[in-house]
């Protein structure tokens, strides 16, 4: 497969009158971690959205391996082995652990539930321990990771992670990079990731995108952009 | 408990008989006027004053005799609300009632109309038990059914009655329609139609509202909550409007009378020679169809709840339970929306056409007023009662609210001369104690009265989520 396996070009997307993103252009790479930074509003979440066909994009094209993806249904997408952790996670509240598990494998059919299952206790023991809890007497940080598990249930070749660390402790944050990382490292999962914690992300990210107001307005690789005097003085004041 | 004073203190019993008694002056003086004196007109004369002090006197009795209990127990001061985890001898004795209680629930339905037999003394006299049961088992239908919508995919429908006449109608019109009956006659006998239109409609009936769901379901997909609720009101009173203002198809307000009655699949309910008694070696009875309807609304009932615990166990039923918690997590998981949602809609909207085409083919008449917003009500009632999702509760609150308003017309001892008098219809009041059940079940079990529900899925042992983790009645 030649060419990146995401890639977004010249997308624009409103609400209304209302520009959010104005003319984005960005790729990920197949085994890359990609990472999207940006302050309150810059439109990061309009963009992981945008994604996914829902708002759909007024301008520009969204190619996944090649494929025009601007216009399909979202489960459409979804079906091409994209896997989304949305903002705000996102769980089945009143659906016990297990069963949010299992919607999450709905698309694969179930074929390998089981094991994929003990992948994810091995990744996340707390959901193991939690399994016929209901989604939503979970704590954030467990939350959080029952939403990515129910996302790489769907055994996902792109993962389209939205904020993994709002609202949750330092500790938990570097357990769930770790799992990105190590995803990444071993299974040669793509992450696509938006993320406020500049400093972890791009310490996580082989490369990063800066978005301001709607538009992408510094690129390149996740040591560069933490060295960079911009980035530092915008994201990175007052430290990690 | 930890009382600081105990019941037999001499200060807490005598505040509470001194507020006990001032609660009954209080109650005597409001209602003398109100309830005491009575106006009523004499054949077209001067009006006449009655005096009604007995009611009064029992109102105020009432009032002091509860609020001395209350006063004593809930209310007493001081009182402490101890919480004690159920004794683990108890949680055993109620699973095992728990799992016995499925099938002896179900034995007692096939078996009760020989219980209404055996208790009444004759066919004759049990028509009237046997015809109660038949109701409300199509109130338990009807609210299973709309339980698919509601209680798992989450859409509140507040027209669900539009279904329920579309059945019906379907079912009058197919099996009075003379070029029907004329069709069959040339092709399988001049007494076909007549004799078999409910078992041929029953499929199209539900095939026909399923349709209608499918329809409703449409413009209705971007809408949730209060809009979805008010749009369907409105598609079941257009409904109703069409059934009343069409007249040319439906005859208008009269409605559809003549319907053929129901037959033993094929096999007449009649006196002759070739009638069900005959055939099978009894004495002709005319309770015979009416038991026979109640076998075939608890198959029609069990139907609906078979099929609604399968589809939970299958994809798309998940797929409806997911929905309801989060529309937005739904696509993203790669789940389509739209057609979850047209099947939640046309699925339950079919079951309600089946209950719809058995009422037609029970009464044998339709006409617009048996379709009003009040039945969409009951029926959402109904659910809402039970516990939203869950169907032990639909049934039960079901036997409550339509056995209970039953039973109120049986309270024949209310309309003595010193209590409310022979004018009195206690079943005029069942709006009344309808409401006051709902106020009542929302105050105390706010999640229905079935609150704990099973996980459709589960690892290694099934187990019930509590009531805390389910429906509350703001969703």
């Amino acid at each position: 497969m030649s060419g990146p396996m995401l890639s977004i070009e010249g997308v624009e997307t409103r609400y209304g009158k209302i520009v959010a993103l104005r003319g984005v252009d960005m790729q990920v790479n197949e085994g890359e971690i990609v990472t999207l930074i940006g302050a309150n509003g810059a439109g990061k979440s309009t963009l992981m959205m945008t994604i996914c066909g829902n708002p759909r994009a007024s301008e520009g094209r969204i190619l996944f391996e090649g494929r025009d993806i601007t216009r399909m249904p979202t489960h459409d997408i979804m079906k091409l082995r994209i896997a989304q952790s949305p903002e705000g996670r996102r769980i089945f509240p009143r659906m016990t652990v297990y069963e949010n598990l299992q919607m999450g494998a709905a698309l694969g059919g179930y074929a390998h539930f089981d094991a994929d299952l003990e992948r994810m206790f091995e990744m996340f023991p707390r959901l193991k321990e939690r399994l016929h809890q209901r989604g939503g007497t979970l704590s954030g940080g467990e939350q959080q990771m029952l939403a990515i598990a129910r996302a790489l249930m769907s055994r996902p070749r792109l993962l389209l992670l939205d904020e993994p660390s709002l609202g949750l402790a330092p500790l938990v944050v570097r357990q769930i990079f770790d799992v990105i990382r190590d995803l990444n490292a071993t299974e040669g999962l793509t992450v696509f990731l938006v993320e406020q914690n500049a400093y972890h992300a791009l310490k996580l990210a082989h490369r990063g995108y800066v978005l301001v107001n709607g538009a992408i307005t510094l690129s390149g690789s996740g040591r560069e952009l933490l060295e960079n005097p911009d980035v530092k003085s915008a994201y990175l004041e007052g430290g990690a | 408990m930890t009382a600081t004073a105990s019941p037999g203190t001499p200060g807490v019993l005598g505040a509470a008989i001194k507020d006990a008694l001032i609660s009954a002056v209080l109650t005597a003086l409001l209602l003398t006027p109100l309830v005491g004196f009575r106006a009523t007109e004499d054949g077209g004369g001067p009006l006449i004053l009655t005096y009604r002090f007995g009611l009064v006197a029992i109102f105020a009795g009432i009032v002091a005799v509860l609020r001395l209990v209350l006063n004593l127990t809930l209310w007493r001061p001081g009182r402490t609300r101890v919480k004690r985890p159920p004794s683990p001898a108890l949680v055993a004795f109620t699973d095992r009632i728990g799992t016995a209680a499925k099938p002896a629930f179900f034995v007692l339905l096939v078996i009760y109309p020989v219980l209404a037999v055996l208790a009444s003394g004759g066919l004759g006299p049990s028509r009237y038990w046997i015809d109660i049961g038949i109701y409300i088992l199509t109130y338990v239908m009807l609210g299973w059914g709309l339980n698919i919508v509601v209680g798992l995919a989450g859409l509140l429908d507040l027209g669900y009655v539009a279904f329920y006449a579309v059945g019906a109608y379907t079912f009058a019109l197919l099996s009075t329609s003379v070029p029907v009956s004329d069709f069959f006659a040339g092709a399988l006998g001049a007494d076909f139609w007549r004799l078999w239109s409910f078992w041929v409609c029953l499929p199209a009936c539900g095939l026909l509202a399923a349709m209608w769901g499918v329809i409703l379901g449409f413009p209705v997909l971007r809408l949730r909550g209060d809009y979805l609720a008010i749009v369907t009101l409105a598609f079941g009173e257009i409904i109703r409007l069409v059934l009343i203002n069409w007249v040319d198809l439906t005859n208008g307000g009269a409605g559809i009378s003549s319907i053929p009655p129901i037959t033993f699949f094929g096999i007449p309910f009649s006196s002759g020679d070739d009638g069900f008694a005959a055939l099978f070696g009894l004495t002709f009875d005319p309770m015979h169809r009416n038991i026979f309807l109640y076998f075939i609304i608890l198959g029609l009932a069990g139907l609906t709840a078979v099929a609604t615990i399968r589809l939970r166990r299958m994809p798309v039923g998940r797929a409806w339970e997911a929905l309801r918690e989060d529309e937005i997590a739904c696509r993203s998981l790669g789940i389509n929306t739209t057609l979850t949602k047209l099947t939640a809609f046309s699925i339950g909207a079919m079951f309600g056409g089946f209950a719809g085409a058995f009422f037609a083919v029970r009464i044998r008449f339709v006409s617009p007023e048996s379709f009003t917003f009040l039945e969409s009500a009951v029926i959402l009632a109904i659910v809402v009662l039970g516990g939203l999702g869950s169907q032990i509760g639909v049934a039960v609150s079901a036997i409550l609210l339509i056995g209970g308003m039953e039973m109120l017309r049986n309270l024949t001892f209310l309309k003595s001369d010193w209590l409310l008098g022979p004018d009195f219809d206690p079943s005029l009041y069942r709006m009344l104690i309808f409401g006051f059940a709902m106020v009542a079940v929302m105050a105390w079990r706010p999640r229905g009265l079935v609150s704990s529900r099973l996980a459709t899925i589960f690892l290694k042992q099934r187990k019930k989520v509590s009531a805390d983790l389910v429906a509350e009645g703001h969703g």
